[in-house]
């Protein structure tokens, strides 16, 4: 029996890329886009806007003015900003808790977001989420979840509602190397394949689970190749240049558009600061973090290319970069005088 | 403008710490992301690396100094164009920024209530709700004898048909008809859209349910029986319950997670855990427990209409139990109102569930010794309709609860902590609880029994309450 069984897959009858025996599509990630002049600047903007909001967070947690939680999304900058450019009205976004630079990607405003950082009544949540717990119902933000890997089901759910209504719009649902190797990824996967649900699974994938990297971690380090067993296709892309990003979720999303089910994009990309705000990152060498921030830095890449191509001058990237400033300065300035909330929403919002 | 750079935080505990090393030297130009510094606690040690660019002007706490205090200045950066001279100016000024950082923590507000303000302002009250109270059933409105069974599944038809965006999901609730058959004949009139049978996944199903409800559907998540509930538990307190909160109201999860609940017959520790007393903790949610099948039905409605997540409790046993319902197009319950299953005066049970079956026939016998039973169907455990049972215990002076739970922290001692707060002085005998054996459930027929209270243990509290 055992022999038999071995045999059979080992007479492949189908030609062409596809698996005989699971007939698991097999995608090639395309090539990055070619950019145009503005939408270089565009990701620029928009990831040097990430990048300083989110120092200027760390700066505020140093100083007291957040507390908890804080977890910077600096270096993975271009994967929210890439898959946000193809985005169309009403697909929606879920993450976990390193959210700042999905809300900002989604337009959601510096100051309100800044503002749910200090824990002050303009922020999103009225001061009751923090970093961690962020929504915009109409930017189609929906979350900012805390536990590692719950977003995966409830992401599936925004696809399934999606389906439900026969609209054209998917959910893309972030999460990293770590939650990928949560039970209930593997459920919604399964879920998501049969019912064939417009879902991208976006497996930010920065190499380390908190301080645990994925080679002491995951028994299959691809990821793009987890959703094998529900025959969901994925593809690695390099998560630190947005042109790479944006071209593989252009695909992705137009695979979910066609009624093809879930697609999964495996994002390589580096965090440059610790998992959180109280970790000096001491599991990796300083050498490593250097290379990928001198190497691979997507904000460089695009500084360089706009600068190489005539598009852009120094000082007209200066001056982007202080009209960014500019715009997270007044954020945190707004967010340390914004009034903390009232103690009566003690009791609001327990229940509609 | 230099700019000060502040001694910063590991963690929101930390106060103060040491500045092990500076890395980088007065006159130094830095960039962002430069570490410039090595600080540490006890914990852990932390490289400051710089936000701004520009040039290192000033150190100002030395390598090697103690005890720094978070918020405290420990360099000077300079930007282009400015000087070292411009520093002492800053440091002046970094006085009152320290300030402001200080003012950030509520603790240390400049106007600081006295203690006894603080204690009368610090918690403001929980504001009050009011409950409908059950609609009129009127004079000569047709009754029909139905099993709990069937008025939970014309519960979520009706439902079904009155809104699109009302769906039911689970394991087997399409096309084996339930495994408790309770969707009996959904999939038919409905089609599989939106009778879903899922794999057996409830972590993962759960979280599908709230992430569609998120989204604006209206789903039923039928647990196959709650005990399984146990693995999708972190949906439903994390994701469901508590996602309008931490949205500040923009968000929740208008949902249904409805299956049998509690003790079957002889299946065992692992599925006859009765879970009141679990959800009936978490705020966030509504938690309902029907015993009749009316109010199964009226409140099923409720649930489903609810924009809040609602745990809806049923019971394997009650579903073959027969009661009359009313006969009307569109019967809805209060959800959060007890209802008085019977008047009496000397002593009051409380009971929801299952546990009214002993309730009922423990007031047969005692009302034969006498005592005559006031029987308050709780119905709901979150929110509770704790004045009913106050007004009753008010008149009654005594009062037992019943239920299968666990005894310690059981839905019983929380209504006897409210009672003996709010209606101490009213109180003739002590409150008792029965509650289930603190003891998994056994297989065996004899010890299962033993395990479950009894009709005889209702019968000795109530004797024992009323010194009889």
């Amino acid at each position: 029996m055992a022999t038999a069984a071995r045999k059979t897959p080992a007479k492949p009858k189908s030609e062409g890329k596809s698996r005989p025996d699971s007939k698991i599509p097999v995608l090639t990630a395309p090539k990055p886009a070619e950019f145009t002049k503005d939408e270089e600047l565009t990701a620029y903007r928009e990831m040097l806007l990430i990048r300083r909001f989110e120092e200027k967070a760390g700066q505020l947690y140093g100083m007291g003015f957040i507390g908890g939680f804080c977890h910077l999304y600096i270096g993975q900058e271009a994967v929210v900003t890439g898959t946000k450019m193809v985005l169309i009205e009403g697909d929606q976004m879920i993450t976990a808790y390193r959210d700042h630079g999905h809300m900002l990607a989604m337009g959601m405003s510096p100051r309100g977001v800044m503002a749910e950082l200090t824990g002050r009544v303009s922020g999103y949540s009225r001061g009751k989420g923090g970093s961690m717990h962020m929504f915009s119902k109409e930017k189609n933000f929906y979350g900012g979840h805390g536990i590692v890997g719950a977003q995966v089901p409830l992401g599936t759910g925004l696809a399934f509602a999606n389906k439900y209504r026969g609209n054209n719009n998917v959910s893309i649902t972030y999460f990293g190397d770590g939650a990928a190797n949560q039970g209930q990824v593997y459920e919604s996967f399964n879920m998501a394949a049969l019912w064939k649900l417009p879902v991208v699974y976006v497996i930010e994938n920065n190499r380390y689970a908190m301080g645990t990297a994925v080679t002491r971690s995951s028994a299959e380090t691809n990821f793009s190749q987890r959703g094998a067993s529900f025959k969901i296709p994925g593809i690695q892309v390099d998560g630190m240049d947005v042109r790479a990003v944006k071209s593989a979720s252009e695909m992705a999303l137009e695979w979910c558009r066609s009624g093809n089910g879930p697609i999964i994009l495996e994002m390589l990309t580096y965090r440059y600061r610790g998992h959180s705000m109280s970790d000096p990152a001491k599991y990796r060498t300083k050498e490593e973090v250097q290379k990928m921030r001198s190497e691979h830095d997507p904000i460089e890449q695009i500084k360089a290319r706009l600068i190489g191509k005539k598009w852009a001058s120094e000082d007209d990237l200066k001056a982007i970069d202080k009209e960014v400033r500019e715009i997270v300065a007044d954020a945190a300035e707004f967010a340390q005088n914004d009034a903390e909330p009232d103690p009566s929403e003690l009791w609001t919002d327990v229940l509609l | 403008m230099p700019i000060d750079i502040l001694m910063p935080a590991l963690s929101p505990t930390m106060e103060e710490g040491n500045l092990a090393k500076w890395i980088k030297k007065e006159g130094d130009k830095v960039v962002p992301g430069d570490v410039i510094a090595e600080i540490e606690t006890d914990k852990a040690t932390m490289e400051v690396e710089a936000v701004d660019e520009g040039t290192l002007g000033k150190i100002l706490v030395a390598e090697g100094t103690q005890g720094v205090k978070v918020n405290t200045p420990i360099a000077v950066l300079l930007q282009e164009g400015e000087d070292a001279d411009s520093i002492s100016s800053t440091t002046t000024d970094s006085s009152p920024k320290k300030k402001e950082g200080e003012e950030s923590s509520p603790k240390q507000e400049s106007s600081e209530p006295s203690p006894q303000d603080e204690k009368a302002t610090a918690v403001p009250a929980a504001p009050r709700s009011e409950v409908a109270a059950d609609p009129d059933i009127p004079a000569g409105t047709e009754m029909v004898s139905m099993t709990v069974r069937e008025a939970l599944r014309d519960a979520m038809a009706e439902e079904m048909r009155r809104d699109p965006n009302v769906f039911v999901m689970g394991e087997e609730v399409a096309e084996y008809q339930g495994a408790y058959k309770v969707t009996q004949g959904l999939l038919q009139e409905f089609g599989p859209q939106r009778v879903v049978d899922t794999p057996i996944s409830e972590h993962g199903f759960a979280g599908v349910g709230v992430g569609a409800a998120f989204a604006g559907l209206r789903p039923i998540v039928e647990f196959m029986t709650f005990n399984f509930a146990m693995q999708a538990i972190d949906q439903i307190v994390n994701s469901a319950a508590k996602t309008l909160y931490m949205s500040g109201g923009q968000m929740g999860a208008p949902i249904v997670f409805r299956g049998p609940n509690g003790a079957a017959a002889r299946v065992a520790a692992q599925h006859s855990q009765d879970y009141a007393a679990w959800y009936g903790h978490i705020p966030g949610l509504k938690v309902v427990m029907p015993y009749t099948a009316a109010d199964a039905k009226g409140l099923l409605k409720a649930a489903i209409r609810d924009p809040n997540p609602v745990i809806f409790l049923e019971n394997e046993i009650l579903y073959g139990h027969s009661f009359d319902v009313p006969k009307l197009d569109d019967f809805v319950l209060p959800i959060g109102k007890a209802r008085i299953h019977k008047q009496g005066k000397d002593v009051t049970i409380v009971s929801w569930g299952i546990g009214m079956t002993y309730a009922v026939k423990a007031e047969a016998e005692l009302a034969k010794m006498g005592i005559d039973v006031e029987i308050i169907d709780l119905r709901t455990i979150r929110p509770m309709d704790i004045e009913t049972v106050i007004a009753s215990v008010k008149k009654t002076n005594r009062l037992v609860t019943v239920e299968e739970g666990f005894p310690q922290s059981s839905v019983g001692d929380f209504i006897a902590n409210q009672v003996s707060r709010q209606a101490f002085d009213w109180l003739d005998a002590p409150v008792i609880t029965v509650a289930g054996k603190d003891v998994p459930m056994p297989y065996a027929a004899n010890l299962e029994k033993l395990a479950l209270p009894s009709v005889a243990e209702v019968i000795e509290a109530v004797k024992a309450v009323t010194y009889r």
